[in-house]
């Protein structure tokens, strides 16, 4: 069965069931692997895509609840050699070890920027964030570079979708 | 049995061999012409334990580690080390860059990688940094010296007088220069030097020691960066395997027929290994879904049972048994003393390591080649030769930087899978675990009873000290403190669960009952936990530390507030030095770790910026194993084998964290990957004590807050 996904801006048509985990869409049939697996239940946000801007568990989506939605994955997020604000903040803040949660953390922490008009205050990204795991526990430079993110100007926050 | 055996066991090291297949030759065609520098090792510790255990194989010319200098001057290094997270790839490229005067940009690392780098034993133990660091640091100062004498030999002149730097050779006196470039042109030369080459103080560097970005970045906030679990290759298919329903189970009976009918996919049955490959992971989930395997399985140990067993079970007479032995305990007993006995226990814990294993495998002309994420690439080789029966020569495994592993990817179960599916596939295979074979067929870090009994005279003087470790293991026993009559011992018993390797084995469990013992003993003597150990503490770097760690803590200058409290713990392990004091707050019933101060020394700071990440992480991974990490189990079967029932720590488990580096430039470099993790399950038992005068005596410390009678 075939169905189309519009992925950073292309339509894509892909063989794929509605019931299938977007994730696997993604990453096996676009090859789109910068969406990571972690524990296939919505736990941990390794998985974290945008879906109309609003961050998504992609391995418990089902392919076909994205199908008219706009999905940006961490492939999507730069310009280019241009890097969007939040992975420059993390690039800076040295925001990760072994790096595996760093897509779902930069895109969980794209919609939360872009969800808030005012500036964030810490408890308020711990709430918008804590659905993502750092094993690692990097969790401190994470706040860094998403406080960095914050301080940026509103308009070249908003994600490319 | 030596500490050095005793931890190459722990780590299930069967034999040792080395990996240079790649001859001078070859080597120049890979890399092109240059200069190839190899150091020939020492009596390293694998070579010792190796050879006692009656295991030596012929190398006559075992070569740790070796770089070259191509024509065009970059400078490549190999080292059979892997990059995990800990930032290893940075901090050994920033060795070499020094030794070799060249910038950090014109050095590359190849690393883990069996047919390319030197046979390694695996990156565990905090060995990196002291050995690998200190290998490369020689090869890279061998290589300067066979530069230098290049430039002599085309100077005509005595080498003594000329110096490196910005990649290339200077004379001082006249002035005239030759660049790496110049000197590596039309060459082809390969040098091994067994000599140790004098190298860079620590007070001299320019580039090791400082806070270098971790290399590659961008790829890791781009999404550009390969881990094993995302390598794909035209073809390839994807595997799923069948598990038992229990551990130790036996398959009784199995219909494949209805998963063989299904277009596109294989079945695979080999004994009790039942695996199936197809086009995609769901289509490989639905077959081996659709697969009706019957299993047997034994009655066996259960949480409930778990701490009477290890206790039952112990293997006396095992030459796993350690012992430190010091004075007589038993003359001690008899003198009238404040003496305090405890038990402490500590549960079985998951790494959950956020990648989980991860293998793609592919066959070609007899020849196996594995990308995994493993933390032993030369281990997991052997155990692809020996369950394919093929040589050495047939098999590479190669490690892409993976996605984690804190000592829990020593195995190589996934790639025997990846490659006996791709076999019977005929096509390449990836194979993924799930979280939840991830959680139940890996391995766990042990659990174990600790028993403590001790003396001091009433000023506070230890004077006696008995710890018996039952199963978790013999890392970090001993004691940093001054106490004349002790016995300390390790006791192997039966573990119920499959448990190895975690990062920092089993100091946690020993420093968090010897911390909480000591404490235990500083409340009995009314004497400050603090000044207690300093009074029975003479190691000057331990001291130090604690120091540190109390200054900026404010340890002493004020009192906790109301359902606060403050605790401290410290010791020495694989050469760090390390003190963290804590404090908690208990609100309505839950333990908040609020704030957390840990001092280190781990000798000269290679990259003080990584070294601030692995500490910090270290202390947020230890919350997790202090406060409410454990597997639960029951009669072979793993209870919470889901992120959903197996709480790892999160933002809003944060503490403040502050680090104190104490950067010591006149001691050599050591590891700082596990032991900045050990301190803080009995900093935090000892803060609930202070906060509530409850004293929690197992890890988890408060899975779903203080115990109700509290």
């Amino acid at each position: 069965m075939a169905l189309t996904v519009t992925v950073n801006g292309s339509e894509h048509p892909v063989e794929a069931a509605p019931e299938e985990p977007l994730l696997y869409v993604l990453r096996d049939r676009l090859e789109l692997t910068g969406t990571k697996y972690g524990c296939g239940e919505g736990q941990c946000g390794a998985c974290t895509i945008l879906l109309d801007g609003a961050a998504v568990r992609s391995c418990i989506t089902p392919a076909g609840a994205a199908v008219g939605k706009k999905i940006t994955t961490i492939e999507g997020l730069s310009r280019g050699e241009h890097l969007h604000p939040v992975q420059q903040a993390f690039l800076e803040a040295e925001a990760f070890q072994c790096g595996y949660c760093t897509p779902g953390m930069i895109l969980a922490a794209v919609a939360l920027l872009n969800r808030y008009d005012h500036k964030l205050t810490d408890k308020e990204i711990i709430h918008g964030m804590t659905g993502n795991i750092c094993r690692c526990g990097a969790y401190g430079r994470i706040m860094d570079a998403v406080r960095a993110a914050a301080t940026m100007s509103r308009s070249t926050v908003d994600a490319k979708s | 049995m030596p500490r050095a055996d005793r931890e190459a066991q722990q780590h299930e090291v069967p034999r040792l061999q080395h990996g240079f297949h790649v001859v001078r030759r070859d080597f120049f065609k890979l890399m092109g012409g240059g200069v190839l520098v190899c150091v020939a090792a020492g009596r390293a510790f694998g070579q010792e334990s190796a050879a006692r255990s009656g295991q030596r194989h012929e190398m006559p010319s075992t070569l740790d580690s070796w770089l070259h200098i191509g024509e065009n001057g970059r400078v490549t290094a190999f080292t059979g080390k892997v990059e995990v997270g800990q930032n290893v790839r940075t901090s050994l490229a920033q060795q070499v860059a020094e030794e070799l005067r060249v910038p950090l940009e014109s050095v590359s690392m190849i690393m883990g990688d069996t047919s390319l780098t030197p046979f390694d034993m695996g990156t565990f133990g905090s060995r990196t940094t002291p050995q690998m660091g200190s290998q490369l640091r020689k090869a890279a100062a061998s290589a300067r010296a066979v530069l230098t004498q290049l430039a002599a030999e085309r100077w005509q002149i005595d080498g003594a007088s000329l110096v490196a730097e910005n990649s290339g050779i200077r004379e001082p006196k006249s002035r005239r220069s030759l660049t790496y470039v110049d000197l590596t042109h039309g060459q082809k030369l390969m040098k091994v030097i067994p000599a140790d080459p004098p190298l860079t103080r620590a007070v001299d560097w320019k580039i090791a020691g400082a806070g270098i970005p971790k290399r590659g970045g961008r790829a890791f906030v781009t999404g550009a960066h390969k881990y094993s679990s995302d390598m794909a290759h035209p073809g390839m298919v994807h595997g799923k395997m069948v598990r038992p329903a229990a551990y130790h189970a036996k398959l009784t009976s199995c219909d494949t027929s209805l998963a063989e009918k299904m277009p596109g996919v294989t079945v695979v049955r080999d004994g009790d290994f039942i695996g199936v490959t197809a086009a995609d992971v769901g289509a490989a989930q639905r077959a081996a879904g659709a697969i009706q395997a019957k299993w047997d399985a034994p009655q066996q140990v259960s949480e409930s049972g778990l701490f009477e067993h290890l206790k039952a079970s112990e293997q006396k007479g095992s030459e796993d048994n350690d012992r430190i032995v010091q004075g007589s305990v038993e003359q001690a007993r008899s003198v009238e003393l404040t003496s305090i006995q405890q038990t402490y226990t500590v549960a079985y814990i998951a790494h959950v390591p956020l990648e989980p294993r991860a293998a793609v495998a592919e066959w070609s002309d007899g020849k196996l080649t594995v990308w995994t994420g493993t933390q032993r690439p030369f281990a997991v080789r052997d155990e692809l030769t020996n369950a394919f029966h093929i040589s050495q020569d047939n098999v590479r495994v190669i490690v892409p930087d993976t996605g984690s592993a804190y000592g829990g990817k020593h195995s190589g179960e996934v790639a025997v899978e990846a490659a006996r599916l791709a076999k019977a596939a005929g096509k390449v295979v990836r194979l993924v675990w799930t979280r939840e074979e991830e959680f139940t067929w890996a391995y766990f870090r042990p659990a174990g009873v600790i028993e403590v009994k001790s003396s001091a005279k009433p000023d506070g003087t230890l004077v006696s000290w008995e710890f018996d470790n039952y199963n978790s293991g013999p890392a970090g026993m001993g004691t940093p403190y001054e106490v004349p009559n002790q016995r300390i011992e390790f006791h192997p018993s039966d573990s119920p669960l499959r448990q190895g390797s975690y990062r920092g084995l089993a100091a946690t469990a020993n420093f968090f009952a010897r911390e909480s013992h000591m404490d235990e003993l500083a409340h009995g003597l009314k004497i400050d936990p603090l000044d207690f150990r300093l009074q029975n503490l003479k190691d000057e770097r331990l001291r130090a530390v604690f120091q540190e760690a109390a200054e900026r803590f404010g340890w002493g200058k004020k009192q906790p507030e109301k359902n606060r409290g403050f605790g401290i713990a410290g010791g020495i392990e694989k050469n760090g030095h390390v003190a963290t004091c804590a404090e908690v707050a208990i609100e309505h019933g839950q333990v908040n770790i609020v704030r957390v101060v840990e001092a280190f020394d781990c000798g000269a700071v290679i990259n003080p910026q990584g070294l601030r990440n692995q500490i910090s992480g270290a202390i947020v991974q230890g919350l997790g194993g202090a406060l409410f990490e454990s597997i639960h189990f029951e009669n072979g079967q793993i209870q919470n084998a889901h992120l959903s029932g197996y709480r790892v720590p999160r933002f809003s488990d944060l503490p403040q964290i502050d680090v104190v580096i104490v950067n010591r430039k006149d001691q050599p470099s050591m590891g700082a990957g596990e032991t900045p993790l050990i301190g803080i399950a009995a900093a935090v038992a000892n803060a609930i004590f202070g906060a509530t005068g409850v004293r929690l005596r197992s890890l988890p410390l408060a899975p779903r807050g203080m115990p109700a009678s509290s």
